[in-house]
């Protein structure tokens, strides 16, 4: 198993170790999936987690100037890697000067991630950085659990609202309950509803727009005023939105009516999903 | 006390027909000329909300020892509507707050939260519809019977000593003041040292003193030497509207009850009072 990669462009540095800040606050621990092509950080939805998942891809071109990776066999070209997404960022933010970061899979005296950098100082001697990222090696027995998810057969698939505004909101509604109910229908309608002994809130989004994913993706004889909604955590929704420090090129939400809601970033060059199960 | 729960209220588009169910309508085109004043007396969960023609006047109180008033007139709101000569309610203060503040309640300038708040009279919740940037949010927060405000049978022919004060020179002390003193002492008086703060904490005793000729004192009516204490913990929330405020009036009467009136200026530069009134702790000769 071998892996190193290097970036130069300090445009490309920046981006990816946002990337690693944002999937940093979705979650303590997650896979990191290495290809040939690609990066992925990925959250199986255990019962564990909560029954979150999560589904960072990352085009490999887009950011490393040289990657190159020899996965655990030939037939099985990947590495996959048990990492805290913390460690990373923390480790990538102090290299952001750098001229050139290589990130190289290593043996210390466990499996690292070693980021290694060389910063420039006033004097002509440059200093040289290195954090070694602890990793565990994910078992080929395992790789099952970390494959791309299937996309749900959705209800409803709507555009998201400003995510500023939804997180405003969400964090009010955080105070004043436990859990959130999202609907969304075909008229690009979206409510976030909460509802307890002492008080409700309905917040109402529209003019949102729904993605035309295709004639036959949802049901066509589905009547647009219908709702499809799931009852989340609102913690969940919150911590979703919190990772967010970019505004995403595009932004959905798929629900599966009381099933499950599939939310969906698109960046440039990295698309990020993130599944919330509903709750009774 | 008891608690109703709302009638299953139809959520319909907003008309004013629709206003014939409630007993009180009042909005703002900036949700934060409430909000901001209410962050000036919430220090307790619960608030009387008593409305007349005149306007709204909400009240919190604290173990019958403390009590702080907002009043926000009629003109105020821009539109004010009732129909009965007095109606009151009982919320929760932290609830409302959350709501009114639903879409961030950051200043950003140019951009602010349109407010319509309804009451449909006793055993309905308060319904506030609140709209910002095109989205709409619907509150309904459940009400309860109003407690009946304490009276402190405050009245200005007992008032021993006044001052009236610029915050600015009180904002400082306030924020400063020494914690770990159970009490915060004033001392008033036609002769020195005037006007006096004094907390008695674990790193000493500290004073802060205002003399009548000062630049910050707009009014200075002191008669008896007085001296009285109150409990730190009692008063330490009315920094809060000492924060909003412009000037503040300091009142003591014959019993040492105090009497803090702070004039605060909203958003959109119009006036409205905040009032605590507080128990002395203990008489100080």
């Amino acid at each position: 198993m071998k892996f190193r990669g290097k970036i130069v462009d300090v445009a490309c540095l920046n981006h990816f170790t946002r990337v690693v800040t944002t999937i940093s606050k979705l979650t303590k621990t997650c896979v990191l999936r290495l290809t040939p092509d690609n990066l992925f950080f990925v959250l199986s939805g255990k019962v564990a987690n909560g029954g979150v998942g999560m589904w960072c891809e990352l085009s490999q071109a887009n950011f490393f100037d040289e990657y190159q990776m020899e996965g655990v066999s030939p037939e099985d070209n990947e590495i996959l890697l048990e990492v805290t997404p913390e460690n990373l960022s923390r480790a990538l933010k102090t290299v952001q000067n750098a001229k050139a970061v290589k990130v190289k899979l290593t043996k210390k005296h466990c499996p690292c991630l070693t980021i290694a950098a060389e910063l420039p100082t006033l004097s002509s001697v440059s200093r040289v950085v290195t954090h070694d990222v602890p990793v565990d090696i994910v078992p080929r027995r395992l790789w099952h659990e970390f494959k791309e998810p299937i996309m749900p057969d959705f209800d409803v698939s709507v555009y998201l609202p400003p995510l500023k505004t939804m997180k405003s909101v969400v964090d009010r509604m955080k105070n004043l309950s436990n859990f959130l109910v999202i609907e969304a229908n075909l008229n690009g309608q979206m409510n976030l509803k909460i509802e307890t002994d002492l008080v409700s809130v309905t917040t109402h989004f529209k003019d949102l727009g729904n993605p035309p994913w295709g004639d036959d993706a949802a049901s066509p004889s589905r009547e647009s005023e219908a709702m499809a909604e799931a009852r989340v955590d609102v913690r969940r929704l919150q911590q979703f939105l919190v990772g967010q420090q970019v505004n995403p090129s595009r932004a959905m939400c798929n629900i599966v009516h009381q099933g499950v809601v599939h939310l969906i970033l698109l960046h440039e060059d990295v698309s990020l999903q993130y599944f919330i199960p509903a709750v009774a | 006390m008891c608690l109703r729960f709302s009638a299953a209220m139809p959520l319909s588009t907003q008309s004013q027909a629709d206003d014939e169910q409630y007993v009180l309508v009042a909005s703002l085109d900036n949700a934060r000329n409430l909000s901001n004043i209410l962050k000036a007396i919430t220090f307790k969960d619960h608030a009387i909300f008593n409305a007349t023609p005149n306007g709204l006047k909400v009240t919190v109180e604290d173990s019958k020892c403390l009590q702080a008033n907002a009043f926000i007139q009629a003109e105020i709101f821009q539109e004010f509507t009732i129909k009965e000569d007095l109606v009151g309610f009982q919320v929760n203060l932290t609830v409302l707050l959350d709501c009114l503040n639903i879409f961030g309640g950051s200043s950003v300038p140019g951009v602010s939260t349109a407010l319509r708040m309804c009451y449909g009279g006793y055993g309905f919740p308060l319904t506030l519809f609140l709209e910002e940037g095109g989205v709409v949010t619907v509150c309904k927060i459940n009400t309860q019977e109003p407690d009946e405000p304490i009276d402190f049978e405050f009245c200005s022919t007992n008032v021993t000593n006044k001052v009236i004060l610029q915050s600015e020179s009180l904002k400082e002390p306030f924020s400063e003041l020494d914690m770990t003193s159970e009490v915060l002492q004033i001392t008033m008086s036609p002769s020195q040292p005037y006007f006096r703060l004094s907390t008695f904490g674990n790193s000493g005793n500290a004073h802060y003193d205002y003399p009548k000729d000062s630049d910050m004192m707009e009014l200075f009516q002191c008669t008896k030497t007085q001296t009285n204490r109150y409990k730190m913990s009692l008063l330490k929330p009315s920094t809060k509207a000492l924060a909003l405020s412009c000037k503040v009036s300091v009142r003591t009467d014959s019993r040492g009850f105090l009497s803090l009136q702070y004039l605060v200026r909203n958003d959109d530069g119009q006036i409205c009072f905040v009032e605590y009134y507080c128990c002395p702790d203990e008489e100080v000769e």
